[in-house]
């Protein structure tokens, strides 16, 4: 399977596990967005260090060519996958642990 | 010089976010097993599909970049890849909600429990067995 194939599937995995996984329902909050927006100017600058340098070279028949600050969209694609599951995760877990300490 | 070049890229990330913890007071590296346990999910899938490229050739990392330490086909700094950026993500979020606390992000504290930003149930209310259950 190709990057670009991966990548698009990493987000759709990513809104399973926040939409009907753990619940997190992290894509309807205007924290998360606005983290994201803040995350997504320092995405575009490590992935162009990484891409830039190069420390990562891409094969060209697994991406589909665009690239935006020397890095394949793919790479946009992924981080935000990375990002929701990890806030995903951080939010169930703290949620889980006031559910329990508010119950004692 | 060159060889850290990956490693610096790693560490900036890590000195840039580190004012969040130390002076907004966001304690992400304070509920460290917390954060360890969000970052497995991910980091486990990444690593599985990172490896899983660099086999399949899509991607492949050029060491005169990095120190030369090698793991399931991955050098070093791809395996911090997956500790730090996530990381930074939650130390962002941590960061949103600092400065705009009626923002809900769904783990506030339920009602009654006074704790400001939910990580820090009074000690004196707690019986000693919830204290095994805690996270944090």
């Amino acid at each position: 399977m190709s990057y670009t194939v991966l990548a698009l599937s990493s987000i759709g995995g990513a809104v399973v596990v926040d939409l009907m996984l753990l619940r997190s329902r992290l894509l309807f909050r205007r924290a998360f967005w606005v983290s994201y927006a803040i995350m997504f100017g320092f995405q575009l600058l490590v992935n162009g260090v990484l891409t830039g340098v190069p420390i990562v070279r891409y094969s060209s028949r697994t991406i589909l060519g665009a690239r935006l600050a020397y890095a394949p969209v793919e790479d946009l694609a992924f981080g935000f996958a990375l990002i929701l599951t990890t806030l995903s995760c951080w939010v169930t877990l703290n949620r889980r642990r006031a559910a329990i300490s508010s119950r004692r | 010089m060159r060889h850290l070049s990956y490693l610096a890229l790693l560490a900036a990330c890590l000195l840039g976010t580190a004012p969040l913890e130390l002076w907004l007071g966001v304690r992400v590296y304070r509920r460290w097993r917390l954060l360890l346990l969000s970052l497995l999910p991910g980091g486990l899938v990444g690593i599985g599909w990172d490896s899983y490229a660099v086999y399949a050739g899509q991607w492949h990392f050029d060491y005169r970049y990095l120190l030369g330490i090698r793991l399931a086909r991955l050098p070093l700094e791809e395996w911090l890849f997956f500790l730090v950026i996530p990381t930074c993500a939650v130390l962002t979020l941590e960061a949103v909600r600092r400065c705009r606390p009626d923002w809900m992000i769904g783990d506030e504290p339920a009602d009654g429990d006074e704790t400001a930003d939910g990580d820090e149930p009074a000690e004196a209310d707690r019986p000693l067995a919830a204290k095994r259950w805690r996270l944090r």
